[in-house]
């Protein structure tokens, strides 16, 4: 059990069970986006507030697994009354976060997991992921995000945990916010 | 219900013709209750595709020398053995081969909707179909603007036919399920299309479920047209099969131009080729063809009554330890049991999310498939966005299910 128990760790049940900042900020004034991941019809809404080049307010909605509703909420704690480079600094680690799984996926012939590998949503607008090296030792800025860490050995279910990542990045993008 | 002795299927026996059954994962034997997807092969299947490639292939109907007359004659030989297998009156000009009951669905929107449908003419589906029988027609009504209606599917996973008549009105064509992918619901085919006959429609009925699971008789079920998947039916992916009888076929226009398909070619016209070959454009399958009536052959050795009645205990198993291990926790969608339902077990188990239930299963071995199984309408009638569906196949026994049945109780317990 012990895959199962790091992908499902306690901090991502906690936040699955106790979604901190669920719900919708009226838009405007806040800037509103959608989020779906097509494969599971889970769908996330994102609403953010920008003021003084700050993420003053951020909530989330929508229907969805465990990974995604758990990042989710662990994205608005992260983010939420953070400066923007400061965001985008953690938007870009998480996703570093998520594509260094090639070395600790399960030996072949174990999972029928293939090596999918990080395969870029459209919405993906930061793009450059650190090197492997680089990735994990900035994972450790991560703090409570780091607890998602083990979705990287589920590639299906990395998609779930990028969902309102890409969301905010989007967003982000939208509203010319850097 | 007490079973029939001469309806039995010495599973234990046949579980060791699939050689996949035989594999661990996580440290656990393979529980796969996902053959409404895709089924396992047994050896019989694997082998004589081996044996075609080492012995015979060619290309058919082009070659004179002696393994392209083989290959043509093992690649024809095949179309009859399906044929017959589904007790087609003519298998050697009802069967086109095509690579999936997906394509065959297309085809007969592409060609004989193209051909018969006029704007303002209706064409009738239902909630319930799979999205390879709504989307060929949703394109054709967006291009050809034909109107497309549709039976509603009720509380119970049944179609709501009181209306039946009155939406058949105007209808040219019904496209229906023989078994639906979500629910497992057998509609009532024979009364379907009778009244469509009634209404001057013709029927094409989806048989990507019902074929592998039922035994099928294209006579005794009046539709027109019937269109399956061989590797749902323990056969190879990349082959499938449209059936319809023979004049119906004469009457259509081709669908994809190619090679194989023609009797002329001039620079500015082409005359077509008589059905089947007429719909197969370019090298078909072969190896898959032979894969195909291997994997036939092999179901009828089983005995198709055989692998229904296996099929309905099972289901009837389930859907009890489910109701007696698991209680309210576990909601199970579609009818309540045999005759008009199939081993199609679509489950929701608290509020955990399909994804997560799929996961948790996984570590026990057991593949089931989270998501709208491709049936986006009707997973919005259902009001859910996904579910975790188990099917059954000839190969699953009680085990499997009580396996299922402990991977939910510690998805339950870790989600809690
Ligand atoms: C009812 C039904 N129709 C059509 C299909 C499509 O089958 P294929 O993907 O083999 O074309 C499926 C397969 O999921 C199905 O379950």
């Amino acid at each position: 059990m012990t895959d199962l128990e790091d992908l499902y760790r306690e901090i991502i049940l906690d936040h699955y069970r106790s979604p901190r900042n669920r719900g919708e900020l009226e838009s405007p004034p806040a800037h509103r986006v959608e989020g779906f991941n097509p494969l599971c019809g889970d769908e996330v809404v994102v609403t953010m507030l920008v003021e003084d080049g700050s993420v003053t307010d951020i909530k989330f909605a929508g229907t969805g697994c465990s990974i995604s509703q758990s990042s989710a909420s662990l994205m608005s704690s992260a983010v939420k009354g953070k400066p923007l480079p400061e965001v985008r600094e953690l938007i870009r680690t998480f996703k570093s976060m998520m594509s260094i799984h090639e070395a600790s996926l399960p030996a072949a012939g174990d999972g029928a997991d293939g090596a999918d590998g990080w395969d870029g949503d459209g919405s993906d607008g930061n793009g450059e992921h650190g090197s492997d090296g680089e990735g994990l030792s900035d994972v450790r800025k991560l703090g409570e995000l780091a607890a998602l860490q083990g979705v990287v050995k589920f590639p299906v279910r990395i998609k779930c945990a990028t969902l309102s990542w890409n969301a905010l990045a989007q967003g982000l993008d939208e509203l010319g916010a850097n | 219900m007490t079973p029939d002795p001469s309806l039995s299927l010495d599973v234990e026996t046949l579980r060791k013709d699939f050689p996949l059954l035989a594999r661990t994962v996580h440290g656990r034997p393979l529980v796969y209750l996902d053959s409404a997807s895709s089924s396992l092969q047994p050896r019989q299947v694997l082998a004589a595709m081996e044996q075609y490639y080492e012995t015979c292939h060619a290309n058919v109907h082009r070659g004179v020398y002696t393994t392209a007359e083989e290959a043509t004659a093992r690649y024809e030989g095949a179309r009859v053995s399906v044929g017959r297998f589904i007790g087609a009156g003519d298998p050697e000009r009802e069967i086109v081969f095509v690579k999936n009951a997906t394509e065959a669905l297309n085809l007969v929107a592409n060609s004989w909707g193209k051909a018969n449908l006029r704007p303002g003419d209706a064409v009738l589906l239902t909630e319930m179909e799979h999205h390879a029988n709504l989307v060929p027609w949703l394109m054709l009504a967006e291009q050809n603007g034909v109107e497309l209606r549709y039976l509603t599917v009720g509380g119970d996973g049944r179609l709501d036919l009181s209306d039946l008549d009155r939406k058949l009105d105007g209808v040219k064509i019904v496209g229906i399920s023989a078994m639906s992918n979500v629910l497992g619901t057998i509609p009532p085919l024979r009364e379907i299309a009778d009244a469509a006959h009634a209404a001057g429609a013709l029927v094409v009925a989806d048989g990507a479920q019902a074929v592998p699971h039922l035994p099928v008789d294209v006579q005794g079920l009046g539709v027109d047209f019937l269109a399956f998947s061989a590797h749902k039916m323990l056969g190879p992916t990349g082959i499938g099969a449209l059936w319809a009888r023979a004049e119906l076929l004469d009457s259509m226009p081709p669908f994809l131009g190619g090679g194989g398909m023609i009797l002329d070619v001039r620079l500015d016209r082409f005359v077509p080729a008589e059905p089947p070959h007429r719909f197969e454009a370019g090298t078909p399958p072969i190896a898959e063809a032979v894969g195909f009536a291997a994997a036939v052959d092999y179901m009828e050795t089983l005995g198709m009554p055989q692998v229904r009645s296996h099929e309905v205990e099972l289901t009837d198993y389930a859907v009890d330890a489910l109701a007696e291990r698991l209680g309210d926790d576990c909601t199970l969608f579609g009818p309540p049991a045999a005759p008009d339902r199939g081993g199609v077990l679509s489950l929701g188990f608290r509020d955990v999310h399909a994804h997560d239930l799929a996961q948790v299963l996984d570590q026990y071995g057991v593949c089931v498939r989270p998501g709208h199984h491709c049936a986006k309408p009707l997973m919005r009638v259902l009001g859910v966005t996904a579910t975790a569906r188990a099917s059954i196949g000839p190969y699953n026994d009680e085990g499997d299910i009580d396996t299922l049945i402990e991977g939910l109780v510690e998805a339950g317990r870790l989600f809690s």
